[in-house]
This record gives C-alpha cells, sequence and structure tokens, in this order.
C-alpha cells in the first residue's frame, strides 16, 4: 500500500514513456477479449461444419450481422446513457408498412426514403421527449411506444402485409443489391458503424454521451446539456430503426406490421454481449459490431446444427444472462482491488 | 417540574446504581483517519448525557459504535454490566440500547403499530398477524408513555416529532434502557423540542438513559446532567452541566490551535468577480449578498444545514433561485452551469463521488469534460492534445496517477479532488466555488489542496467561494468570511478579527440570544 504510493509519486512529476506505454495498453484492453471469443467460435464453426467456410454462407452471416448491427448501434448509443429502447422492433414495424404503403403509391423512391428516416428519427424523438420533458423512465416510455407502435403498424396495414410489387425491381438495390462482392446492407452497417465510432470518439457530443451515462448530476455540474444528449440518442436509435426497415422491405419486397418482432431483445443482446454497460458510460461501437458478429456465427452454427428455433432462443438468452453476470463479476473485482 | 424532581432523584442514585453502559479506551480508525481515541464514557441510569463536539468530532463514529454498525477497534464496551465483543445491530437493540437518528427509519407507509412492532409483531396461533393483539400492546406502550399517538396512523403522514415518538415507543416497547438521540433539534420545531424534553424527563424519572447529541448549547444546558466534549476523536472535556457555562463548552469544542499546513497568503484582491444580492430560494436561502474578488478566497462556515451548500449551487445556475442583482465578471447572470461554466465560473460539488467524478472514465475524460472545445482540432476532438493538457495540469497539480488513462476511480480522494480543480482550470473557470474542498481527503493531501488553492488565488488570480465545516481550514486560508445561519447571512469577518470561538458562536446565533437576554 505505502509502496504504491511511493511509486506513483515518483512517477507523477514526469510521466515518462512508460506513461505512455500504460496509457495505450489501458485504452485498449477491454475489446481484445471478445475477438478472442469469435475467432474461437468461427475456428469450431469451421471444424465441425464444411458448410460454415463456404463463401455464400460467409456472406449470409455478414448480412445478419448488418441487419441486426444498425439497430444495435443505436441501441448502444442508448445504453451508454444508460438508457433501454424497446420500440426499435415497432419502429422497424411502423415505418415498413408506411414506406411500403408510399412506394406501392409510386411515391419517388428518393422521397420514400427520407420520409422513412424521418418517420423512423421522430418516433425516436417522441421517445426523447417523453423521457426528457416527462421524466418518464426509459424503460417505461419506450415499453409504451413499442406497444403503441405495433398497434400503428397494424392499423395502418389492416394488419396484411403490404406489397409494392411496381417498383419493387427498382428499390431492391438497397437490400439485395452487391458493390465489390458484398452486399450493399454489409456497406450500409459498415458506414453506419464508422459513423458512430466517429462520433463518440471524436466529438463532444460522444464525449457528452459517457458523461451522462457514468453520471448525469455530474454532468450537468460540468456543463453538458443532459437532456438533449439524451433526447439525441433516441433520436438516433429511431433514426438507425427507420433505416433497418428500409433494408427489411427493400431485401423482403413487402412492408409487414409484423417485422422487427423481437429485434430490441436481439440489439440489447448483442450490445451487452459486445461489452456496453447496462449500468452506462461504459462500452464502444468496436464491441457491438464483434457481439453483432458473435451472435451471428451463434446463430449460423445453431442452424447448421439443424439446432430449432426454440432451443437457439434458450441458449440466446443464456448468454445474455452469462454476459451480464461476467460485466457484473468484472465490477466487483476492480471494485475489491481498488480497496484491497 | 415533576420530571426535574425526578431527574435529581436519579442524579442521587447514580452512584449506587450500575451504570448502563461504560466505554472504556475505545479506538476506532478508518484508512488514513483516526475518528476516535481512547475515549471514555459512562452513562448511569436515568442520567441524561449530553455529547457535543465540531463536525467530525468523532461522535458519529461513536454513534455508529453504540448502535453496532461499527466495531470498535481498541478497548471495551460494556452494556448493562456485560461486555459486547463485535456485536450485530440487532445485539445492540436487544440489549438495549435504541438509537434514534435524525432521519427516522420507519416506514413511511406502514402505521405506528406496524412500526412500532416491525419484525416481531405478535401472531395467532394460526401463524397469521395478530391484529387486535398488535393495536393493545401499542395502545398500551402510547399510553404508558403518555404519547398522544393513534396506532393506526400512517408514519408517513406524521410531523417529524411525532415520528420520533414512534421510533421512541418502538425502542422503548423493546426494553430500551439507553436511547440515544442524533442531533433531533436538527429537524424538531422549537414547540416539538419541548414535547421531546418533557418525555425525556419523564423517561429519565424511570431509569432510561439518553445521550443527547447537539450543536446547540442551550438545549443540552436545559435537558442535560452532564455533558462531555468530543474533539479530533477525544474526549477532551465536560462534567456536571450545573458545573459548566457556555463559555466553557466553546472552548472545549474549539480549543485548538490552528496547524501549521496552512499556506502563507499574500492578499492583493483585484476587482470584484463575482455579485450576487437578494439571492432567494424558499426557506434555504433568504436574502444573501455576496461578493468575492479574485485573487480573494472567501470562506463560508455554519451548521449543517444553514444553506452553505445551496448558496454554492444557486451561484452556479445548479438551482434555481431569485436574486435581485448578479454579475459574474462583468457579464450577466449564468441561468445553468453550461452558461455558468462558459463564464468562467465552476462548482466543485460537496459530494465528489455522486456529483463530481466520472467514475468509470480516465483521469484525462474527467479533466478535459467540461472544456472539449480547447482540445478540438478542426472541429474534432484530438486526444493527443487532450493528453498533453491533461498532463500539464497532472504535473502542475501533483495529482497522484500512473498516466491520463488510469480510470479515476482508482485515485485517492484528495487526488481525486485534483482532478476536479483540474477540469474547472482547463475549463479556463476564474470563479470556483469549492464546496467542502478535504471532505474525505487525507491530511497530507489536504495540505496540497490548501497550498494550491492559495496558490491559484494569489499567483493567478482566481476568485474562490470555499464553503467548510472545518474551521481551522476556514480561518487558515480565507481573507474574508461570511457565516450563514438558517439561511441568512448571519455574520461577516475580515479574516483578522475572526476566531474558531467568534464563528462557532455566530454559526450557533448564541450571540443573539445573549444579546435578546440582555435587552
Amino acid at each position: 500500500m505505502i509502496d504504491e504510493k511511493l511509486d506513483r509519486r515518483q512517477l507523477a512529476p514526469n510521466l515518462t514513456a512508460f506513461g505512455i506505454i500504460q496509457l495505450k495498453r489501458l485504452r485498449s484492453f477491454r475489446a481484445s477479449g471478445l475477438i478472442w471469443v469469435l475467432v474461437i467460435m468461427c475456428a469450431v464453426a469451421a471444424f465441425v461444419s464444411d458448410a460454415f467456410l463456404n463463401p455464400f454462407n460467409l456472406i449470409n452471416v455478414l448480412r445478419q450481422v448488418a441487419l441486426f448491427g444498425i439497430v444495435s448501434v443505436g441501441m448502444t448509443f442508448v445504453i451508454l446513457t444508460a438508457g433501454i429502447d424497446l420500440s426499435v422492433g415497432s419502429i422497424v414495424a411502423v415505418v415498413a408498412v408506411t414506406a411500403a404503403m408510399l412506394l406501392d403509391a409510386s411515391v419517388p423512391i428518393p422521397l420514400v426514403i427520407i420520409a422513412g428516416l424521418a418517420i423512423g428519427a421522430g418516433m425516436g424523438a417522441v421517445n426523447g421527449a417523453g423521457i426528457t420533458l416527462g421524466g418518464i423512465p426509459p424503460f417505461i416510455m419506450t415499453l409504451g411506444t413499442m406497444v403503441m407502435g405495433r398497434g400503428l403498424a397494424m392499423t395502418i396495414s389492416d394488419g396484411h402485409p403490404i406489397h409494392f410489387r411496381a417498383v419493387a425491381d427498382q428499390f431492391a438495390w438497397l437490400g439485395q443489391g452487391h458493390l465489390l462482392g458484398l452486399p450493399v446492407p454489409v456497406w450500409v452497417f459498415a458506414i453506419v458503424a464508422a459513423l458512430a465510432a466517429g462520433l463518440l470518439r471524436f466529438t463532444a457530443f460522444g464525449r457528452n454521451i459517457y458523461a451522462v451515462g457514468s453520471n448525469p448530476e455530474a454532468a450537468r455540474l460540468a456543463g453538458i446539456d443532459v437532456k438533449r444528449t439524451i433526447f439525441l440518442v433516441y433520436l438516433i436509435s429511431g433514426f438507425l430503426s427507420g433505416l433497418t426497415a428500409l433494408i427489411f422491405i427493400s431485401r423482403l419486397t413487402v412492408g409487414e406490421p409484423v417485422a422487427g418482432t423481437g429485434l430490441e431483445l436481439e440489439a440489447i443482446a448483442i450490445t451487452v454481449i459486445g461489452g456496453t454497460s447496462l449500468f452506462g458510460g461504459e462500452g464502444r461501437i468496436s464491441g457491438t459490431i464483434l457481439g453483432a458478429a458473435i451472435v451471428a456465427v451463434l446463430a449460423n452454427i445453431l442452424n447448421l446444427f439443424g439446432v430449432s428455433p426454440f432451443t437457439q432462443q434458450i441458449v440466446k438468452g443464456a448468454i445474455i444472462v452469462a454476459a451480464v453476470l461476467f460485466e457484473i463479476i468484472r465490477r466487483r473485482r476492480n471494485s475489491v482491488s481498488k480497496h484491497g | 417540574m415533576g420530571g426535574r424532581e425526578h431527574r435529581e432523584g436519579a442524579d442521587l442514585a447514580c452512584g449506587a446504581a450500575a451504570p448502563i453502559l461504560v466505554m472504556r479506551g475505545v479506538g476506532k480508525s478508518f484508512p488514513g483517519v483516526v475518528a476516535l481515541e481512547n475515549v471514555d464514557l459512562d452513562v448511569a441510569p436515568g442520567e441524561v448525557l449530553g455529547l457535543v463536539g465540531e463536525n467530525g468530532a468523532g461522535k458519529s463514529t461513536l454513534i455508529k459504535i453504540l448502535s453496532g454498525a461499527h466495531h470498535a477497534d481498541q478497548g471495551e464496551v460494556v452494556v448493562a454490566g456485560e461486555k459486547v465483543e463485535r456485536p450485530t445491530p440487532l445485539d445492540m437493540i436487544e440489549r438495549g440500547i435504541a438509537v434514534i437518528y435524525q432521519e427516522t427509519m420507519l416506514a413511511p407507509h406502514l402505521s405506528v403499530a406496524e412500526n412500532m412492532w416491525l419484525g416481531r409483531m405478535p401472531k395467532t396461533r394460526a401463524g397469521l398477524i395478530d391484529w387486535r393483539e398488535t393495536q393493545r400492546r401499542s395502545l398500551d406502550v402510547l399510553a404508558r408513555l403518555g404519547f398522544n399517538l393513534d396506532p393506526n396512523a400512517i408514519t408517513g403522514t406524521l410531523s417529524v416529532a411525532q415520528r420520533q415518538m414512534t421510533e421512541i415507543a418502538g425502542a422503548l416497547s423493546r426494553k430500551a434502557r439507553l436511547v440515544v438521540l442524533d442531533e433531533p433539534s436538527a429537524v424538531l420545531g422549537a414547540a416539538e423540542l419541548e414535547k421531546l424534553f418533557e418525555i425525556i424527563r419523564r423517561l429519565a424519572g424511570e431509569d432510561v438513559s439518553f445521550i443527547y447529541i447537539s450543536h446547540r448549547l442551550a438545549e443540552v444546558f436545559e435537558i442535560c446532567d452532564r455533558v462531555t466534549v468530543l474533539r479530533d476523536g477525544r474526549v477532551v472535556g465536560g462534567g456536571k452541566t450545573a458545573a459548566l457555562d457556555h463559555q466553557d463548552l466553546v472552548s472545549l469544542m474549539v480549543g485548538r490551535k490552528i496547524e501549521d499546513i496552512y499556506p502563507k497568503r499574500q492578499r492583493r484582491p483585484g476587482a470584484v468577480a463575482l455579485e450576487a444580492k437578494g439571492l432567494s430560494r424558499g426557506a434555504a436561502l433568504r436574502d444573501v449578498g455576496i461578493a468575492v474578488r479574485a485573487g480573494e478566497i472567501l470562506g463560508i462556515c455554519g451548521l449543517a444545514g444553514a444553506g452553505r451548500s445551496e448558496l454554492l449551487r444557486a451561484l452556479a445556475g445548479a438551482d434555481r433561485a431569485e436574486a435581485a442583482s448578479f454579475t459574474l465578471l462583468g457579464g450577466k447572470r449564468p441561468s445553468n452551469p453550461k452558461q455558468a461554466i462558459a463564464r468562467g465560473l465552476c462548482l466543485l460539488p460537496e459530494d465528489r463521488k455522486s456529483e463530481g467524478c466520472f467514475l468509470p472514465q480516465d483521469v484525462a475524460f474527467n479533466i478535459s469534460i467540461a472544456g472539449l472545445s480547447r482540445i478540438r482540432r478542426k472541429g474534432l476532438l484530438d486526444r493527443r492534445r487532450e493528453d498533453e493538457a491533461a498532463m500539464a495540469l497532472i504535473e502542475r497539480l501533483r495529482i497522484r496517477t500512473r498516466s491520463p488513462a488510469e480510470k479515476i476511480s482508482q485515485l485517492s480522494g484528495g487526488n481525486q479532488q485534483k482532478c476536479l480543480i483540474a477540469r474547472s482550470l482547463h475549463a479556463k473557470c476564474r470563479v470556483l466555488l469549492i464546496d467542502e474542498p478535504t471532505r474525505g481527503v487525507d491530511v497530507g493531501a489536504k495540505r496540497e489542496i490548501y497550498q494550491l488553492m492559495a496558490k491559484l488565488a494569489d499567483e493567478e488570480g482566481v476568485a474562490i467561494i470555499m464553503v467548510s465545516s472545518e474551521l481551522p481550514e476556514i480561518l487558515g486560508l480565507s481573507d474574508r468570511i461570511l457565516v450563514m445561519r438558517e439561511g441568512r447571512v448571519a455574520a461577516s469577518f475580515d479574516r483578522a478579527e475572526a476566531t474558531e470561538e467568534i464563528l462557532m458562536r455566530a454559526a450557533l446565533g448564541l450571540d443573539r440570544r445573549v444579546e435578546g437576554a440582555a435587552a
């Protein structure tokens, strides 16, 4: 104890090269464990099944990563502020049916895309407003919009899938097209993830998200507009849900009111597995990308083994619990070492 | 009156009856702090013992040892002739010691009767709660105590005094023989306090003992038979209240020399940096006027709840408050902390962990967060610039950390506080409001923080308003001192005219009371 203190005292006046090395090591420490989990899973998958490394299969996995990954990026923003967004699946459904109806009514495709993104962002803004202005806990507010959104999608579509056969081919590129050998959704995800990571790392807004999630009162006293920050993360989450909905209907050529059912749980699972703390303030986009990959590879392995979708749910649920338990044990160990 | 006679009777009996509580050589340390040292204390049956001392004198540690929440490292605690070793809170209750805190520990949604018998409700033969028996026993206890309380009243709807009566009733229904009252007057009005005193007198007549803790000496003289003064964790004196006066107690409470840990100040106050008049916020702040100059340290003292922290929060725009006029560095009043920081005023809150630090984040993050525009390059945050800025402040403030990338949660309290000062410097703040600058900080780091504050004021012309419960700290650093009481500025002193005694008397409102009595 005393030795450690002396040690620090000597180091403090001139932070030497040692300090810089420490600095890099400390900052890059967290994500590394997940990469190994993913590598081991892929190795096991390749070992037990020839089909896994098949290019078609891998591209399929990547597409899956992209679709869930986009929503999970929004979820990561929300969870970083110690919030939760249960409404993402329902937002996907509302945007899916309204965009499909607009397409079917021959509204120009760029306008449909803008409208779809705006509806998503708008629903996110409703969440944000309820939470910041109304003071409603995020869980309850987004639970409300989740239920209302599903009902809204059902009402708009009268409960039926909405087809837009006339323009299906022109709209297909977003969900079905390829660019440089990779599906377009994968590129979209790559751009979204890169922008999100840049936003968190290199902008004041990103810093504010971490600050609000770490300690909202301290954030307020440090001059951060806490409500604006929280409002914006829900808006971003809604916007990305809208984007996901557009990719969905482009791929399926139909807007279904049941689209995105259970997507919120998938996104929360991916975010948490990716190392983002449900307590807020800790987490990265790189983790979320790895989380999406781990979940997709796991689902793929289970599919290749012919495990039933029901059993898959059990496995997925268990993994969420395990990931959170791991996080809690890590925290407990940290706090013990602090005092010891 | 009848109570008083009883009490004298009990006093006479003191010599004969075995004491209910004996503490011998009790000591308790926490990492870096000795909270209690070699404390001796006796309480006889039916005796009311006053326990007084400044904030941090060790009163709360002593209470926690009595309630079983802490265990003494040294010495022995004997309750009713039996030595207790590492008791649980339940053990202490069963041995007859009841501690009644300022904030009552009742379940607010339950009735008086339910709270009294919580965890030991009478049961019917079927194992269900016997409500009729509960009611009967409650009425019985309340009647015996002469408490005018409805056992069915929901405690959350009762007055503070009635809630304390409920706790006392609950304690005595457990056959408590020693009741510890922790600053009851802080939450009770004058009429309620009078009622409490009546109860204490009556119960003392029935051989129930009390330890009465208070800042307010007038009360101690009114209700206590004997008084013990704690200072710096030690018993420094005391005796029969009949043989002491206010003056004796005040000098016992504060009689410490200002240690040599305070830096020399050069007083060169500049222009007025912050001036507010007519600052009001409900009952917490009433028409407060305050001004601080560049290069000046203004100390604010007063008892807990006097409105000190509320004043700082109102100045920083953290809480709403009315103001007749407000000038900050020649500009207008900030309406929220964001504007305050942009205009050069930063608040360092009392509770560092819950309101100051971003514990999951690293030191650089914690330092740069209030001034992110200073580490931007072409609109984006520049990590290298951030680390450079953080390292410069780490060296300047001598923050002991291995690296700017170390989590702030790994730092000691003193170094966390320095990080918060670094944060306000990074944001280029010219007015610092520091609430309890050295709470939870060990002595060595305290000295460094004092030197840092003096340096900021003297060499860089920063205006500092400091709130502290530690009078030596106020006296050691301040150029001027305001004393707050009940939301108002009760007195204002130049450093040269103030002593601990003068400040304490002003904070307690003693002077006014003395004047009132004379007039």
